[in-house]
Formats: C-alpha cells, structure tokens, sequence
C-alpha cells in the first residue's frame, strides 16, 4: 500500500466530481474520480469520447468553461489543495507546476502572433523572463528540444505543419519546467507518421526531463507503449484503474474487456471488427444503477438499480463493478 | 527589432495590395488624399483669404463665377471658393477628432463588455442600447445650445454620441474570440485577464476597430454638417455645412446663386463618400469573410486551353 502515501504521490485527486449545469439540466460529467501520480511516472487516460476526460483534466488546472463547477474531491498537489487556492495562487500553479498540451495545436495558437513569441509568454507570465525579447534564448532552447531550428520562432502558426504546431505546443508546456504535463489527445489529427514522432518525443522528454505525464487518449495501442498506469472512463465514473500489465491481460471491468477487444487484431486479418453495442449514457439522464449497465452483457439485476462504488480488488487495481463483489468477496480487505 | 520591421513592411506590403486590387478603395484613398491635401495647403491653394475683411460693392454680392471668383461670391461679397477650400479643415479635424473619441469610448466599452461579461457586461450594453435608441440629432442641438457652439464642444459631442456601433462590433468580435482554445491555452499558461485582453484579444480586434472608425469618420463630418446647417457650427469658423447655412438663409435660392449651394454640399459628398469607401475596403481586407471570391472568379477558375480537350471525352 506504500503507492497510496500521499508523500510518494506527487499528484493525489480524491473523489473529484465536476458538473455543468444548464437549462436543460444538471450533466454529472465527472463523478467521484480518484487517482494519483507518482513523480516521472505517466499515466493514460482512456475512455470514448465525451466520458469526461477533458472535464476532469480542466478540473485539475481549474479551466472549466464558464457552466462547470467543480462540486466535490480534492486535487493534492504535493499535498496542497488546489481547489482552496485563491485565483492568483492558482495562476502561479498553473503551467509552472502543471502545463498542458491541447487538442488541435491550430486551435491553441493565436494567428496573428508568432509562435515564439507565444512560448517566451509563457515565462514572461510567471516573471522567468523580463520580456519577450530577453526570453529567446530559452524559448530557441526549447524548440530544438523538440526538433525545430530556433530561427523558426518568428514565424506564424499557418507558417508551420501540423506537426511542428504540435511541438511547438510540446515546446510550449515545457518552457516553465514543470513536473506535470498533460497531454490532452496530443495526437489526434496527425497522421500515423507525425504520430509515431510525437510519441517518440513525447517519450524521450519524459524520460530526460523527469516529468509525470498524463495521457489522455482513446488510442489503447498508445497506452500501451507509453504508460505505467491506465485509467479507463465510462460516462463520467471511474470503470477501472491499474498498471498497463493487468489493464491489458486480466482486465476486470466488462467495459475494458469490451473495449479491448474493440481493438483490431492485426494478426488475424480474417476477424471481424467488434464494437460495444448501445451508446454511452446522456450525462443529465444516467441510469439509475450502473452507468455501463444498459450496455453490459454481464449485468444483473443489482447493476440496474444500485450505483457501485470503486473498489480496491487488489493492491493498485480498482474496479467499479458489482460483479468484482459477487465473485471475489475475498479480496475486500 | 529588424525583424519586426521587416514584418511590418511585409504587412504594410500586403494591405496595400488589398488596397490596389479593390479599385473602390483606391478611388477613395485617392479622394481623400485630395481632401486632406487641399486642408493642409488651404493658404496656398486659396487665392482669397476668407477672414480678411474687404470692401463690398453691390455688385459682388453672388457675383457669378468668374476668372476673379472661380466658384463666384457669397452674400457678403467674399470668394466662394476660398471658404470652400478652408472649409474642408474644418470638416476633416472634426471627422477625425470626433472618431477618435467614439474608437476610444466603442472599443474599451466593446472590449470590456464583450470580455469581462457577467454584470458589467449587461450594464454597459443596456447603457450602449440607451446611447442608440437615443435620437441623436436632437440630444446634439441641446447639448450644443447648452454648451456653447465652440469646434471642440461640436467634436466632444459627436464623439460621445457615435460609439455605440463601434462598441457592438467590437464586443460581438471579444465575445467570440474569448472562447478561442488560444485563449484557454493562455489561461492555462497562468496568465491573467488583463494580460489576455492586451496580448490575445486586443490584437484581433484591432483591425476591426480601425475599419469601423473610418466609416465613423464619414457619420461624423455628416453630423458636423447637419448641426452647422442648423446653424449651431462654430462661428468663429467656416464649415461646409456653414456655409450650406449662410446660403440657405441669407437668400441664395431667390437669387440664383447655385454656386454658394453646390461647391460646400459635393465637397460633404466628396469627404463622405471617400471615407465610406475606404472603411468599406478596410472591412473587407481585415475581414476576409467580407470577400466572396469563389463567386467572382468562376470565370478564371479553369485555365486549360481550349475547350476541345474536355468535349472529346
């Protein structure tokens, strides 16, 4: 149990859950989400899209839009609550102890200001530099950290490929040296080639800088490669939490199972591709019970009616599943 | 440092060409070029100094146009085409001044409404709402009548008066731009409103501000008009709409004297429309939305030669 003393954990969020609230309802996006993050360890966030992943990664910067909020849990960053910061604390956590890389880097840039100018911003921000101009030297540093010629930073985000905006976003959450990067689906519309360097990279820097990253992606092949521990979302929950070995060889959770075996097997060409019937629930209309219930082959009729808690099956592994409950009572305790 | 000027000039470069290629807008710098210049050079240009007092016989009371008097005299006997020429300062320093207010006022009650939102947001747009149902016209006459019809007090009036659309345009333009990744992305990166709204907001807004204020500059030489037609002008000088004003009352109808009406009512539609055009230009190069070219070029699209080669398949 050393894994849960919140001193190795550099990370800790305890039971957070985020809603949005609108006229048509309250939408419990994350609910009782809990995981923690040892320090250069990286961790993959999996989960279909709109189960939650970029809500509860907002959550821990405190970057909700304007109808989120933040209902419950703690976000412990190196024991300190992020969520009783006032807004000026906050500012000073963010990108200096957790950066972010964004989805679609063409997004996250302004046009009509040059990339360069847009990295130094980052230490001109938290006073690492005096001004833009004083921060070229570090901001050249970075780029070739990420394999683009330091000349290249006068240079405007339409100038660059997609790729290279990528890595300058990489370039961009590093320039504060923090110890957590999240990298919110940093590949997604990259091709394979483009994807593969950016992982490669991503990896590389991980491993030189010492950093702690969380993953967030629904690419598993991804999670495998790069990721010590796996996190899998279902409709806002916790569906199951472990290290990539017992995540990819004995998953417990009937969502895992399903979903890895929603995944093609190259091997055997003659296979069909599966995929999990149904679709997954309506954030302001969840069932009553389970959340994967409806869509469970396994469920019964405990699954329908009552909402199960996460539970700890073994030590590091935890499911959120009756069915852990009715075949291993041993393992409570 | 060089290479901002470099870019600079590139940018420069480039807005000219927009420039070039949209032949209205060429038309209207050109205009307002002339404009400008006959202001600056009036006491060159004019061969009559309109302040000098001169000795009037009858005879050059609306004397016709002739060598002496390009555009003929006025009721007091004085060259219409000095006043004229004169006339065109006073005309173009409100225009400016008077804008120059309203892109102040608009842009931070746009910026501020459109960014910040929420409380004051609501406030200032209901008071810009206040501002636009108001009829101006009236309101202008008695804050001139109670202020004095001094230059400055006409500009101050018509400055406060005309910002509401800017302010609508530029709040619209934050509004969508505060919901831009880049702008979370710049949140993330710890920094804080003001910083957002000076380095990321106000850049992209900008071009849009400089567009609007143009076509104010062309309601406020209007309005500088109208109110010196009525005859609340500044008397100590003589605008345009002054001389409308002079002319309309002291008889020039009954007397024939087309001159004294024509030369000061094209010259409001000379300024006006020069800046109309050039606004309507600048909109269209910093919003390229504004252009519709894959409905202009159909004709140039397919540039093979020949038509045969595509009908013997």
């Amino acid at each position: 149990m050393a894994a849960q003393a919140p001193e190795a954990s550099l990370l800790e969020v305890r039971h957070l859950s985020t809603n949005f609230v609108s006229d048509e309802g309250v939408f419990r996006a994350v609910e009782d989400l809990s995981f923690h993050l040892k320090k250069g360890e990286s961790m993959g966030l999996v989960g279909e899209s709109g189960c939650g992943k970029t809500t509860a990664m907002l959550s821990l910067l405190r970057l909700l839009p304007a109808a989120g909020r933040i209902v419950a849990g703690e976000v412990l960053l190196e024991g300190r609550d992020l969520m009783e910061l006032d807004e000026a604390e906050m500012r000073a956590v963010r990108w200096r102890s957790m950066s972010m890389i964004f989805q679609g880097a063409m997004n996250a840039l302004n046009p009509v200001r040059p990339v360069g100018d847009q990295i130094g911003e980052a230490l001109v921000v938290h006073d690492l530099a005096p001004s833009l101009k004083a921060a070229t030297p570090r901001v050249t540093e970075l780029l070739e950290m990420v394999g683009i010629p330091g000349s290249r930073q006068s240079q405007f985000p339409h100038q660059y490929s997609g790729g290279m905006r990528q890595r300058a976003m990489i370039a961009m959450a590093l320039a504060c040296s923090p110890q957590i990067v999240i990298a919110d689906e940093p590949t997604t519309a990259l091709d394979v080639m483009i994807q593969a360097q950016i992982l490669e990279l991503l990896e590389r820097l991980q491993r030189e800088l010492g950093l702690a990253v969380i993953l967030v992606t629904h690419d598993l092949s991804v999670v495998a490669e790069l990721c010590h521990r796996v996190l899998v979302m279902y409709g806002g929950v916790l569906a199951e939490y472990s290290d990539v070995d017992s995540i990819f060889n004995e998953p417990l959770h009937p969502y895992t199972r399903r979903l890895l075996e929603a995944f093609p097997d190259l091997s055997r060409l003659e296979g069909k591709l599966v995929s999990i019937p149904g679709h997954p629930p309506r954030l302001n209309k969840l069932p009553p019970g389970c959340r994967f219930a409806p869509r469970c082959p396994e469920a019964f009729e405990r699954c329908r009616v009552e909402q199960p808690g996460v539970r700890q099956v073994r030590p590091g592994h935890w499911v959120t599943c009756h069915l852990m409950e009715e075949s291993a009572p041993n393992a409570h305790g | 440092m060089r290479q901002r000027l470099v870019r600079w000039r590139q940018n420069l470069a480039s807005f000219g060409k927009t420039l070039v290629r949209s032949r209205m807008g060429l038309v209207g710098l050109t205009m307002l070029t002339v404009a400008i210049a006959a202001a600056v050079l009036a006491p060159w240009i004019a061969p009559y100094d309109p302040r000098a007092s001169i000795r009037v016989s009858i005879e050059d009371i609306y004397a016709r146009p002739s060598s002496g008097h390009w555009l003929g005299t006025d009721d007091g006997g004085k060259d219409v085409f000095s006043a004229f020429v004169y006339g065109s300062r006073v005309s173009l320093i409100v225009g400016f001044a008077a804008s120059m207010i309203s892109m102040l006022i608009g842009g931070t009650v746009g910026l501020v409404a459109g960014f910040y939102g929420g409380r004051i947001g609501n406030f200032l747009m209901r008071l810009t709402d206040i501002f636009l149902v108001i009829p101006d016209l009236p309101l202008m006459i008695v804050i001139v009548a109670i202020v004095g019809p001094s230059l400055w007090n006409i500009i101050f009036v018509i400055g406060i008066l005309g910002w509401t659309g800017t302010a609508r345009i530029v709040r619209a333009q934050a509004l969508s731009l505060k919901e831009r990744q880049f702008v979370t992305r710049a949140r993330a990166l710890g920094a804080g409103n003001f910083y957002i709204l000076r380095r990321h907001i106000f850049p992209l807004v900008l071009p849009l501000m400089v567009a609007n204020t143009v076509l104010v500059i062309s309601l406020s030489i209007l309005e500088e008009s109208t109110l010196s037609f009525l005859g609340l002008g500044d008397p100590t000088t003589l605008s345009w709409g002054g001389m409308l004003n002079f002319a309309f009352t002291r008889g020039a109808i009954s007397a024939g004297a087309w001159w004294a009406l024509v030369a000061p009512g094209l010259g409001i539609v000379w300024v006006v429309l020069a800046c109309t055009l050039v606004g309507n230009t600048l909109e269209e190069a910093f919003n390229p939305r504004l252009q519709s070219h894959h409905l202009q070029g159909e004709d140039k699209m397919v540039v093979r030669r020949g038509p045969a080669q595509a009908a013997e398949e």
